[in-house]
């Protein structure tokens, strides 16, 4: 289960689970996290949990709230983000590793999530249909003799706070930057970085080719025309062709010369 | 029953992903009668796979069968209960397979099918399976995911640049074959030439992003086969943590429907 923990000038106060769909932080005795000082608000923040996914949301508070020092209204929590509510500091701590119970992969894979589980009333104020996510139930379980689907017990957390992480990440970032620079024709001397994920080159509907940036490098591959691409001399196939340092290429009579920099 | 083949231009491409040791996502399309079916499984062991398969063999062969037997005499509405009919045929099939054999309990899959029509494209969809549209280099969503994640952008509780850090992406609010009532979403919509339609599985709009599926699909247009393997070959770039299957629908030219003979009879007559 995911926590906040709660601190002052780096003192640890108390640890809070998310326990709660709803948990609500302010001045206010009725809080459940209740900070007695004056720069918070009475009623300053909420953190409404659904899943594994814990929402922040400032309630009009007087000073604000910070999440790692950026002022949010709302906000999907991370691991270790750091919530900054007048002089305390919150810090969120995504659920403990999944238990043994399944493989990790299992709680990526898609789920259905019943609408007859869904309770119509009780929802709360400002965040309508949350309420709901509570009981899901992930078609995944062992077969059962019915098609009823067995509830897990607590949701699992963490397992896929990694591959989120991983899935977020920009593909080809710290990968090294490769560019063209055309060697004949009119726009010689021209330089194209090759920054996108694609770039085509060629004349449309006479002569088109792909360069592909990937993690393993740059590829070139044959797009339209009836004449292939040539490198260093020799006409490529229907298949990417990796591209190395120096290389020329031909197309649509235009020479250029493939590099990397640095 | 009148051919689309030369209005249509059909790719396609399906991978288990880099994670994944089976496939659980079928797809089928034929440009001649303008089908294009895709789902995606979900259940242990193989029963994934049974459900997409299932859904997939079902909806294509009924639907072939009726649109046979109309022979093109029909009109948008009507193909619009056709898929809807289908939907639900398949979900009875797999509801009560997954009764019948206990190792397929609790099996349910995705789906999202296209029929191209006089001019329009008839799109029904369950769960979240995508279909989008290239119009004009503009990539649209054309179907809204029945997800918890889509419910809550809906709702305004958090937005679309959230949601794709949301650990919450698996969850559907609807699927095929799960409960004996399905609630299929149909609807139509007009199609102009060099129209490019894209069906996901979510292993594609879970690991690319749409600016890298338009960008995709906007420079490789003159290649739709190759497109529409640049498009798997970047989710698994990408980490491929699930199945990814597309399929691309180009549209050539306009496919107006025949009219009927009393309609030509008439027309001979003003």
């Amino acid at each position: 289960m995911a926590k906040l923990i709660l601190t002052l000038e780096n003192t640890l106060v108390r640890e809070v689970p998310l326990d709660k769909e709803r948990i609500t932080i302010g001045r206010k005795p009725s809080n459940d996290i209740q900070i007695e000082n004056l720069a918070v608000s009475g009623e300053h923040a909420c953190i409404v949990t659904i899943l594994n996914d814990s929402f922040l949301e400032d309630m009009g508070s007087t000073n604000g709230t910070l999440v790692n020092g950026q002022s949010i209204k709302k906000h999907i929590l991370q691991n270790n983000d750091v919530i900054e509510i007048g002089k305390y500091k919150l810090k969120y701590v995504a659920g403990a590793p999944a238990q043994a119970a399944a493989p990790a992969e299992d709680f990526e894979k898609t789920m259905i999530l019943r609408p007859s589980a869904r309770p119509a009333a009780a929802k709360p104020a400002t965040l309508a249909p949350a309420a709901a996510a509570a009981s899901a139930k992930p078609s995944m379980p062992p077969p059962t003799p019915t098609p009823r689907l067995v509830v897990p017990g607590a949701a699992p957390a963490a397992a896929p706070a990694a591959a989120v992480a991983a899935a977020a990440a920009k593909p080809g970032e710290g990968q090294l930057l490769a560019a063209v620079q055309i060697l004949s024709g009119p726009s010689a001397g021209r330089e194209l970085d090759l920054v996108k994920n694609l770039t085509t080159m060629g004349k449309p509907g006479v002569q088109v080719a792909v360069i592909t940036r990937r993690p393993q490098g740059y590829f070139i591959t044959h797009v339209e025309g009836v004449k292939f691409p040539i490198v260093n001399g020799k006409t490529i196939d229907a298949q990417a062709q990796p591209l190395r340092d120096h290389d020329v290429i031909e197309l649509a009579g235009v020479k250029m010369e493939f590099f990397t920099k640095k | 029953m009148p051919d689309l083949s030369q209005a249509l231009e059909i790719a396609t491409a399906t991978h288990s992903g880099i994670v994944r040791s089976h496939n659980e996502d079928s797809i089928t399309a034929d440009a001649g009668v303008g089908l294009a079916v895709l789902a995606d499984g979900m259940g242990g062991y193989n029963a994934g796979e049974v459900a997409s398969g299932i859904a997939v063999a079902m909806i294509s062969a009924e639907a072939r069968k009726v649109l046979a037997a109309m022979n093109g005499d029909m009109d948008v509405q009507c193909g619009e209960k056709l898929l809807l009919d289908q939907i639900v045929r398949a979900n009875k099939a797999i509801f009560q397979a997954s009764l019948n054999q206990p190792q397929y309990a609790g099996m349910g899959t995705t789906l999202v099918v296209a029929l191209w029509h006089d001019n329009h494209v008839i799109v029904g969809h369950i769960g979240d399976s995508r279909m989008y549209r290239l119009r004009a280099g503009k990539l649209e969503q054309v179907t809204k995911d029945h997800s918890l994640l889509q419910e809550q952008i809906d709702s305004g509780l958090i937005t679309k640049e959230q949601a794709s850090h949301s650990q919450n992406k698996n969850l559907v609010t609807r699927a095929v074959g799960i409960d004996p009532e399905v609630e299929p979403e149909v609807h139509s919509y007009p199609v102009e030439a060099s129209d490019i339609f894209l069906l996901c599985s979510d292993g594609l709009n879970d690991m690319v992003t749409d600016e890298d599926i338009e960008l995709t699909l906007a420079s490789l247009q003159a290649n739709l086969p190759l497109a529409a393997q640049q498009l798997v070959q970047q989710a698994n770039d990408n980490g491929g943590k699930d199945n990814v299957s597309v399929i691309l629908v180009r549209v050539l030219r306009s496919f107006p429907a025949r009219t009927g003979f009393v309609d030509r009879l008439k027309s001979w007559f003003r």
